[in-house]
């Protein structure tokens, strides 16, 4: 196979900070390499390098043996790159085909007007090459999140990509819609087209990709053919140390004093007579696939969403029409799935950010914020949290990474001191590094004596933390696991509602 | 519970024509006039200038921007049409009034996109400043305009009066422009979501003054078929217009946020305000009502549409398990 891509000594430094220091790596046609590394290791850089965001120190790239140094996202494009981020670029308001061709409407002749019949035809042909059947003139609003990214591999094809980019692609879909994405993504190397593929995801990694490149520190810690390594060697690679055990021990048992007491949960097609508790210093872990209810069933305990029937009860007491306001004030806390959406204000500082949700115990006299009490609790909270920056006044979350932003949105919580924690997703995107100070915080807030409820597509972090698992499915618990009888493919069995244990992402 | 909010969103997306037929309704009972073809030939006479100035305020109201400013610029380019060129015929009068209204838009696309400053302070700012140069240049009288240009008024095309000649040109090409160019479409783009745009490498930035400008164009041509149909501008001329133009965008379905709407609805919410505006008179309403029953319209436009995004966004939430036996 000939080579695609090849990469040489790529290095780039902003405002005198070296963040690449000559990586390299090489990607054959007709096959998708991994890049993995923690996040601040180089990989955005230098994607950003290859797509012409940025332009590189030193260093070269050859595209099928030509020179290619883009100046500009266009070039980029122009020379057959491609890149499919997490966020997708498409207009929900707008039809499939005007999505694929926005910025090169074909004309009808010498007239001003857009060439329906061309670009119907173009789009029912790049639609059958993604394997999605709907119409062009479907407009992508009515489209799920995974028919969404083949739209914009249709739209990659359209303009003759050679090498297309996969920026975590998983996140936000389904698994039978990943095992689509992965078939798609055999079928793009069938017709020799090369792919970069990046995921905090491993497994993934590992089912897709042909060869592997790990980068730590801007530096490429190791490369290698698939076959050649494992998911315990590449994280070794990624945080420079073999971590034997990745979810720290746990000092405490659970005790018997209830915190969280639901029964009879139910709202019309969302949720069945749902029931069950939570002990002070226990994590329960919810296992079930995305739209099973879990983070329906969350909100609803949250007071976020409503109730038809049913008592939620705090340490015995009951929470009657919860609102989110009163949910807090019984001493519940949740970490959202979207943090971006719903978690934190992108604009606010860290310590904005942390005292946001227990402002009155920063007021001073007549009410009045305090900064310089904000700003010592913020400090306090940032150090406990092992946040990257200690320039807690000053810094922008948006400016943080996604495992430090998640730090934020914790400690905002952990301020108020909760009875009950409900962390949704806790670990998505961010890097075995930052995992691990999660599961640290977990395991601090259990030994404190908390109740943690635990939701997680990975079933690896439901079995490292949990004490008790629970599965839903359909909006209806089906099935109860203790700690001893922790079995991957009866929790997955039961997660499905069904057999198909496969669904479930391993 | 689901079938009633899409039964409710119906309503809400056909919400001017569910409001026309109502009170054509009511109106017609009341009185018999009103249902007769010459009053609805009026109605859409009448409802020309504001229905013109609606649709370019459509391209603005796609990109997510407001232009507040199109009734000042009706007034000046009037106003300097009656006091400096009166001699001219009315071909050059026309284009004189849309190339000046066309570059007032252009100032402010160009401040806006530019500068980066909302569209709702600089568009509210060229308002009085559109205004105050008027009132200066006019000494606050009322301006008179010759015979040529009222006369335009009673003239046919092919038995077709001039206003509704006017009216259906602008709309047939705003409507071919927003659906069959690809400019029309990058609007659509750029106002459901201008950080996409940006990424896919539209020039969102010149999109965003473009509409601007045709907003500004719209001032003019709306303005000049309503100088030929009241023949004087005075110091009220235009004032409060384009809330008028903008409640008719909103009223036929254009959202506020952006990216949403069509000119067929635009019409159809211009037609309805003027509509009532009829009925009222027809029926002999107490004049000091006509702005409640307006501001009742424009109320119940912004209502409605937030109302829509909202069961939109309700109804885009999956349910989990079938509602049956529940």
């Amino acid at each position: 196979m000939a080579t695609l891509l090849e990469v040489e000594g790529l290095t780039k430094s902003f405002f005198g900070v070296t963040v690449l220091h000559g990586v390299g790596f090489s990607v054959e046609k007709g096959k998708a390499l991994g890049l993995v590394g923690e996040n601040g290791s180089g990989k955005s850089t230098s994607m950003n390098i290859l797509g012409g965001i940025h332009q590189p120190s030193a260093g070269s790239m050859r595209l099928d043996g030509v020179p290619y140094a883009p100046a500009s996202p266009k070039e980029a494009t122009a020379a057959g790159i491609a890149f499919i981020h997490q966020e997708l670029n498409l207009f929900p308001n707008l039809t499939i085909e005007e999505n694929l061709f926005i910025d090169s409407f074909p004309h009808r002749g010498v007239l001003p007007f857009i060439n329906r019949a061309r670009i119907r035809r173009q789009t029912e042909e790049l639609l059958s090459q993604v394997d999605l059947p709907h119409r062009p003139s479907t407009p992508v609003s009515k489209l799920s999140q995974g028919e969404r990214q083949l739209v914009e591999i249709a739209k990659a094809l359209s303009r003759n990509a050679r090498l297309i980019i996969f920026d975590e692609p998983t996140t936000s879909l389904t698994r039978p819609e990943v095992e689509r994405l992965f078939a798609i993504i055999a079928r793009l190397k069938a017709r020799g087209i090369g792919i970069i593929y990046i995921s905090h995801a491993l497994e993934d990694v590992m089912a897709v990709c042909d060869d592997i490149t790990v980068l730590r520190d801007g530096h490429v810690a190791g490369s290698a053919a698939r076959g050649e390594i494992d998911v315990q060697r590449i994280i070794a690679l990624m945080v420079g140390r073999s971590i034997d055990a990745i979810y720290p021990e746990r000092s405490v048992k659970p005790k018997d004093d209830v915190v969280l007491s639901v029964s009879g949960l139910s709202q019309p097609g969302v949720a069945k007579d749902i029931g069950f508790e939570i002990r002070a210093g226990e994590v329960v872990g919810l296992a079930g696939l995305m739209g099973s209810g879990r983070s329906e069933l969350a909100r609803m305990l949250f007071g976020l969403d409503r109730f038809a029937r049913g008592e939620i009860r705090i340490d015995g007491k009951p929470l009657v029409d919860p609102t989110p306001a009163t949910a807090m004030a019984a001493g519940v806390a949740f970490l959202t799935e979207d943090r971006r959406g719903e978690g934190l204000i992108m604009d606010f500082t860290i310590a904005e950010n942390m005292v946001l949700a227990s402002l009155p115990t920063v007021a001073g006299a007549l009410g009045l914020i305090d900064r310089g009490r904000i700003s010592a609790v913020a400090a306090d909270m940032g150090r406990a949290m092992h946040l990257s920056t200690t320039k807690v006044d000053d810094t922008l979350v948006k400016h943080l990474s996604g495992g430090n932003q998640q730090k934020v949105v914790i400690g905002k919580w952990l301020r108020r001191r909760p009875r009950l924690f409900i962390l949704d997703e806790p670990t998505r995107g961010i890097d075995v590094g930052a995992k691990q100070e999660v599961y640290r915080i977990v395991n601090g807030l259990v030994e404190a004596g908390s109740a943690v409820l635990l939701i997680s597509s990975e079933i690896e972090e439901l079995i490292g933390l949990s004490d008790r698992i629970l599965t839903i499915s359909r909006g209806e618990l089906t099935g109860s696991f203790a700690r001893g009888d922790f079995d991957r493919e009866a929790i997955m069995t039961a997660a499905t509602g069904l057999a198909g244990a496969t669904e479930m992402r391993a | 519970m689901k079938t009633g909010n899409r039964l409710v969103l119906l309503l809400l997306q056909n919400a001017p024509y569910v409001l026309f037929v109502v009170l054509l309704i009511l109106f017609g009972l009341v009185s018999d006039r009103f249902l007769a073809v010459a009053n609805f030939r009026n109605i859409v006479i009448q409802a020309a200038p504001i229905a013109i100035l609606a649709i370019g305020m459509t391209f603005v109201l796609l990109t997510g921007q407001i232009d507040l400013s199109v009734g000042a610029s009706m007034y000046l380019t009037a106003s300097i049409l009656a006091i400096y060129l009166t001699g001219i015929p009315w071909p050059l009068g026309l284009i004189a009034v849309m190339a000046m209204a066309a570059a007032i838009g252009a100032v402010n696309g160009g401040v806006v996109t530019r500068l980066g400053v909302a569209s709702f302070i600089v568009t509210l700012a060229t308002l009085f400043i559109l205004r105050g140069i008027a009132m200066w240049l006019s000494n606050t009288r009322t301006l008179m305009f010759p015979d040529p240009i009222t006369d335009l008024n009673r003239a046919h095309v092919l038995g077709v009066p001039s206003a509704i000649v006017a009216f259906a040109a602008v709309f047939a090409v705003a409507w071919l422009v927003l659906h069959q160019t690809p400019f029309g479409r990058q609007v659509y783009a750029v106002g459901g979501d201008p950080e996409a745009a940006r990424k896919a490498g539209l020039p969102v930035r010149r999109i965003v003054f473009l509409c601007f400008v045709i907003a500004g164009l719209c001032a003019g041509i709306g303005g000049f078929v309503s100088i030929t149909q009241i023949g004087a501008v005075g110091p009220k001329y235009g004032d409060q217009i384009e809330f008028s133009a903008i409640a008719a965008a909103v009223l036929g379905g254009v959202s506020l946020f952006g990216g949403r709407g069509s000119v067929v609805g635009t019409v159809f919410g211009a037609i309805l305000i003027k509509t009532v505006q009829n009925g009222l008179n027809i029926i002999n309403a107490d004049p000091y009502i006509y702005p409640l029953v307006t501001a009742a319209i424009i109320f119940i436009a912004v209502a409605i549409d937030g109302l829509r995004t909202r069961i939109i966004e309700k109804l885009e939430r999956r349910t989990i398990r079938p509602l049956t036996g529940e």
